[in-house]
Parts: structure tokens; sequence; C-alpha cells
């Protein structure tokens, strides 16, 4: 059974529709790029994934291992194992990123009705993730993002991403913001948690990611649809001719 | 008593309530002529109403409708309920000293192994037998407010602590209220803290209810001088049974270069009003105030307060934030008066509420009457929801919605109680605002 499939997607935010009709099919094991202009929908696809408000499906379904998973709450969707790294992490002020990885960690633990972490093995658990990140400890006693560089942003979505081990996970430009040595160490992070039972989805506007993260499908997204599906070598192509050739497709 | 003066019925049942009262009421001579003064001036006002402009989002006649009879005094069993009672708030470390239904239980309370130059009375012996000067402190506020008047008629009880100068006490006092709550009752206390000069203290307000109180009302009032060169830390934590009424007054007055730090939260109470007046006396004095309603059902909480700046170089912060659920009310006035002399005054008020129902209702109403021109003084406040894109982020990561609110509702009120100095009280405060988080589910 495939993972993740989005059939015939429509969506309309404020009585205007974005996604025409989009199809998408995730097997586990998988990464697939997703790659398009500006605006053509791609943070919407990966909002309405995971459960964003706001957004008027009208038309098609997601399934998640068969699962009608618009029918599902964004904290089910979470426990059962999407995961989406935002475009733009929000600041939260007053909650400790210690306090809401455990909070986090330990509500999904439950809703799937596993036992929650104890202090001790959490924090152990944190040290070895952080550690591999490259992320200093002290950064985790401050609120969540709040005051972080835009590439400590995106190193803590990444951090959480290997802590909550999801099955599908959706990098919205997860390199975006990035420089070159830690756009190498997330890519690292990434790979790491690449394994036969769980998919990523990357978003991207740059061929370069795709040389650390390879991708088994890229997919090209103008005006709301999928306008083009292949191979790794298609984000080479799209970097030589960018997508003019696409526009009239859409 | 003038009985002529009481024009409703409900001003005159408490008359007789306050007849039959007066044996138990304590003092002699000057005290029981203040009392009747006060409580002619309380007959002939009666409850406060709407069309009184400092009552105007606070209508006890409607939302109390009456004085309940004064509370009998505490029996064993009342005392064994009570003691219970108070084990929600017990804090290692802390002094405790426990009303319960308005009355001083020296078995609850700590009274061994005082810290030289710290003296504890009750209000009943400091009225009936007490020295002139402490007894006219209790006695000295005016007839103006009604229910400052009605508690200086009736009151019965209360604790009278005296600091003496160059006393810095390491260990704060706890100055417990219980309502054992057997039968629906009123209990009118005055407590009294003066600290000296040089000195330091930390005083906690706490009030509770024992298990499955009925119906009860607290008026209760609290008059503290703060010497020169003197820090009072002043915590005050309110988780009445939700059938209560709770009208609480403060009148605190700021020597030379004092340092006054009071938090306050109410998360208890139906219906609840604390009004407070912080009068600087002396230059160079410092208040930061910082207060806390977290309400849902039909909670009505009102916090009134007066910040006086009567002499010159004078600072006063004023936080105030209001989490709103249901159809709860939450009031916050602040007037801020800088009088003509009261140049280089520094004085900023800000109010925050979190409106999480469609009905919920939060209203402030600033207030600032300027009177000296070399001054900073400046008042905001923000109104809203929970952040929404907070809240979906939390959520995409597995929170509940309700485990969500409850974070950013931490965070929120957080903020506030991160300026509460001592550890313990901090975490008391800390685990009163999860109960009110745990309830709402
Ligand atoms: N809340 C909203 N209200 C109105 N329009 C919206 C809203 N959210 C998205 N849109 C519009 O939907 C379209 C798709 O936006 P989206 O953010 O999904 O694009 P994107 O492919 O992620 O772009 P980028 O590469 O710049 O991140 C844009 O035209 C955008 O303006
Ligand atoms: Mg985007």
């Amino acid at each position: 059974m495939s993972l993740l499939e989005v059939k015939d997607l429509k969506v309309r935010v404020e009585e205007r529709e974005i996604l025409h009709g989009l199809s998408l099919t995730v097997n586990p094991g998988q990464v697939h790029a997703i790659m398009g202009p500006n605006g053509s929908g791609k943070s919407t696809l990966s909002h309405v994934i995971a459960g964003k408000p706001g957004y008027e499906v009208t038309g098609g379904e997601i399934l998640f291992r068969g699962e009608d998973l618009l029918e599902m709450s964004p904290d089910q969707r979470a426990a059962k194992g999407v995961f989406l790294a935002f475009q733009y992490p929000v600041e939260i002020p007053g909650v400790t990123t210690m306090n809401f990885l455990r909070t986090a960690l330990n509500a999904q633990r439950r809703a799937r009705g596993e036992s929650e972490f104890l202090v001790p093995d959490f924090l152990k658990k944190v040290r070895n993730v952080a550690a591999s990140l490259n992320i200093p400890m002290d950064m985790l006693k401050r609120g969540v993002n709040v005051g972080f560089s835009g590439g400590e942003k995106k190193r803590n979505e990444i951090l959480q991403m290997a802590l909550f081990e999801p099955a599908v996970c959706i990098l919205d430009e997860m390199d975006s913001g990035l420089d070159i040595d830690a756009l190498r160490i997330a890519a690292d992070g990434v790979n790491a948690l690449r394994s036969p039972d769980r998919a990523m989805v990357v978003i991207t506007h740059y061929q370069r990611l795709l040389n650390y993260i390879v991708p088994d499908v890229v997919h090209v997204m103008s005006k709301g649809r999928v306008v083009k599906s292949g191979g790794k070598e298609l984000a080479l192509e799209l970097e030589a001719s960018g997508y003019a050739q696409f526009e009239d497709a859409a | 008593m003038n009985v002529a003066l009481v024009k409703n019925e409900t001003g005159s049942a408490l008359s007789d309530s306050f007849a039959i009262a007066r044996d138990r009421l304590p003092g002699t001579g000057k005290v029981v002529g203040a009392r009747e003064a006060a409580f002619a001036a309380y007959a002939q006002a009666g409850l406060p109403h709407r069309r009184i402009e400092d009552w105007k989002y606070t209508d006890l006649r409607a939302l109390m409708r009456e004085v309940l009879p004064l509370a009998p005094a505490p029996g064993t069993a009342e005392l064994t309920r009570a003691a219970t009672a108070a084990k929600l708030h017990a804090i290692e470390g802390v002094r405790r000293l426990v009303l319960v239904d308005g009355v001083f239980a020296p078995k609850l309370s700590e009274l061994g192994g005082l810290e030289k130059g710290l003296v504890i009375r009750t209000l009943r012996e400091t009225l009936e037998a007490g020295d002139a000067a402490l007894q006219a402190q209790l006695l000295a506020p005016d007839n103006s407010n009604p229910m400052v008047a009605l508690n200086s008629a009736m009151m019965t009880d209360g604790v009278v602590i005296e600091i003496a100068d160059g006393v810095v006490l390491t260990q704060p006092l706890q100055i417990v209220h219980i309502a054992s709550g057997n039968v629906p009752a009123a209990m009118f206390t005055r407590s009294l803290l003066r600290l000296g000069k040089d000195a330091g203290a930390t005083l906690v307000e706490s009030y509770v209810a024992a298990d499955g109180a009925k119906t009860y009302q607290v008026h209760d009032s609290l008059i503290v001088s703060i010497g020169n060169n003197s820090r009072l830390d002043h915590v005050r934590l309110n988780e009445d049974s939700r059938d209560a009424s709770n009208i609480s007054s403060a009148v605190v007055s700021l020597g030379a270069h004092a340092h006054f730090n009071t938090f306050g939260m109410m998360s208890g109470a139906g219906v609840s009003r604390y009004q407070a007046t912080i009068a600087f006396a002396g230059e160079g004095s410092k208040v930061e105030t910082n207060g806390v309603n977290l309400l849902n059902g039909k909670q009505h909480a009102d916090t009134t307060l007066f910040m006086d700046h009567a002499v010159p170089n004078g600072a006063s912060r004023e936080i105030f934030r209001a989490v709103v659920d249901d159809r709860a009310h939450s009031v916050f006035q602040g007037r801020i008066i800088v009088r003509p002399h009261a140049q280089k005054t520094d004085a900023k008020m800000m109010t925050r509420a979190l409106l999480l129902s469609d009905e919920a209702e939060a209203d402030n109403k600033p207030e600032l009457e300027i009177f000296a021109d070399d001054v900073t003084c400046g008042h905001g406040a923000t109104t809203g929801a929970l952040d929404e894109s907070l809240l979906f982020y939390l959520r995409a990561r597995g929170l509940s919605e309700k485990e969500a609110q409850a974070l950013l509702i931490q965070a929120f009120v957080g903020e506030a109680i991160e300026s509460i100095v001592n550890d313990g009280l901090r975490e008391l405060a800390i685990a009163a605002a999860e109960r009110w988080l745990e309830a709402r589910g």
C-alpha cells in the first residue's frame, strides 16, 4: 500500500482555488522532490496534508496508509506519523523548546497508546539528536524558535523530525536560509532518517539540495497542478531551462 | 446604630445580622463607635451597583444580591475540614497563619519560634487590648467605599503583623483564609502588616475552601505600611470555591526608597473584586504589580487598582493579564494619579486579555490623572484570541487543541508568575494555574 496518496485534490483559500486537481503517490522508502515557481501551491499542499485550518478542500482526497487523512485533526495526523517541516516556523515565546519537545513527543506517544518518555530518557534522546545536528543544548532552553536565526529555525525543524520519527516527512524549503555547512548537516540528518518504511517529500527551489538528498522522483508543480514527473535528472533539466516550458502545460 | 437609614430589605436583614453579631465583634469604646459609623455608611449606600461609576462593570446587587449573615465560629469539625483544605496551599519553609471561617485558628497556625523583631497578634486581641497606634492604623480606612465600610463594621478577626526596623525575614508569612462552608455565611477579616525601616518580608495570602463548601462570602481587607528602604514581596492566590464571592480591599503605603512587588492571581470564586490603593508617601519608591485572572464558566473577577503618586521620583509598573473562557467576565480598572508635586514620576500600566470563547468578556478601564508636568506615564491594552498560527504549529506536532491552548496559556501567565521571587511561592502559583487548566479538561 502506498504511504501517502493525494488524489485529484482541489483546494480553495478565501474563495480562490489554489490547487486544481493535484495527484501524488508516495510509497514507503521513497524520496519525492517537488519543485515549482513561487505561488504554484507547494506550501498550500503541505499545509493541507498537515491539516492547517483555513483551507477548503472542494474535491479529491488524501489517504495515509489507506486512511482518510482529511477526516483527522492535525494532532491525530502527527500521531499517525505525518510530519511537516515548515517553510516559516513560528516563534513561541514563553514555551521553552525542551518543554515543547517533550510535551509534543509524549502527546504523540499517548495518542498511539505508547508509554510516555520519562525525563532522563527523553533528555538522552534529545542530546543525541541535537549533537548529530550540531545544535547546542543551550538553544533548546530558549523559547521555541525565539531569537533563532533563520538557519537555526530550520535545524530545529529537522531536530523535531528526528525526534518524532514520523512515517512521512514533508520538508518545505528546508534549504532556504541555511549556509552551505548547515545545509550539509541538515541533509545528513534527513538522510539518516531515510528508511525502507519512511518516505520524504522535499519541496525546494534549488537543485543543489537534491545533490545531498537524492530523490527517487521529481515533480514539477505549476499553477496548482503537477505538470511533470520524472527521475532526479528532471531537477537538472529545470535548473538549466527554468519553468517557462511548463507554464503553458499548466 | 440608626436603623432608619436602612432602606431596602437586604439592608435591614443585614442590620439585624449586624445587631446579632455585635456580641461577637471585638473591641470597645472607639472601636465600637467606628464600627457603628462604618455600618451606617454602608447601610446608606447598600451594595454597590452599576450606576456607581467605580462599580459599573461589577454590579454587586446583581452578582451577590445580599450580604450573608456572619459565619458561626468554627468548631472541631470545621477545623478538621479546614486542616485538610489547607494542604492545597501548604508550602515548605513558610510560616502559616490560618483563618477558618473568618476566625484565627491557632492550632492550624505556626506561632512558635518567631524571629527576633517579628510580632504576630490576632485582630481580635489588637482591637480589644492593642496599642492605640495599631488600632488607629486598623481603623484608618474611611467609609467612602461601601465594601470597605462594611468590612470596617463587621471585621471579626485577622492577623496583625509587626516587623521591626532592620529585620529582614527570610521565611515568608502566609495568611490562609479557609472557608469550611458548612452553612451559607459570610466572613469578615482584616489583617495588617507593618514593615519597619530597612526591613524586608514576603507575605502570601491564600484563599481556599474545604471540600464541598456551600455558598460563602469572603469580605477581607489588608492594611500595609512599608517603611523607608524596605521591601515587601506580596503574593495573593485565590482558589475560592465557585459558589463563593470574595470582596477584598488592600491599602498599601510606601515610605521613601521602598519597594513593593505584588503578584495576584484569581482562578477561584464565582464573583470577586480586589480593590487596592497603593500610595507613595516617600520619594524614590518602586511598585511592581502583576495581576492574572484565569476565568471560565460564569466567573466574574474585577481588579481595581489605584496608584497614588503623591511624591516625586516614584516608579510604578502594572501588568495585568486575563485569560477568559466560556461566559466569564474579567474586569480591570487601573487608575493612576500623579499629584502636582510628584515630578519625575514614572508610571506605566499594561493590560493583556486572551479571550478563549466568543462569549467571554474582558473590560479594561485605564484612568490617568496627571497633574505634574515632568513625568513619564503610559498605558496600553491588547485583547485577542490565542494566535492561530501558534496553535496550529503545536497541533501539527501532536498536541490536542486543549493541550496546545494550555501550553500557550501557561506561557502567557508564566511571564507574570516569573515576577515572584520566592521559588516555593512561584511553584505554588504555577500549580494553581495548572489546576485551573486541568479543570478546563
Ligand atoms: N491565506 C491565503 N489567502 C489568500 N491567498 C493565499 C493564501 N495562502 C496562499 N495563497 C495563495 O495561494 C498561492 C499558492 O501559495 P503557496 O504558498 O502554496 O505557494 P508556494 O508554491 O509555496 O510558493 P513559494 O515557492 O513562494 O513558497 C499563492 O498565489 C498565494 O498567494
Ligand atoms: Mg512555499
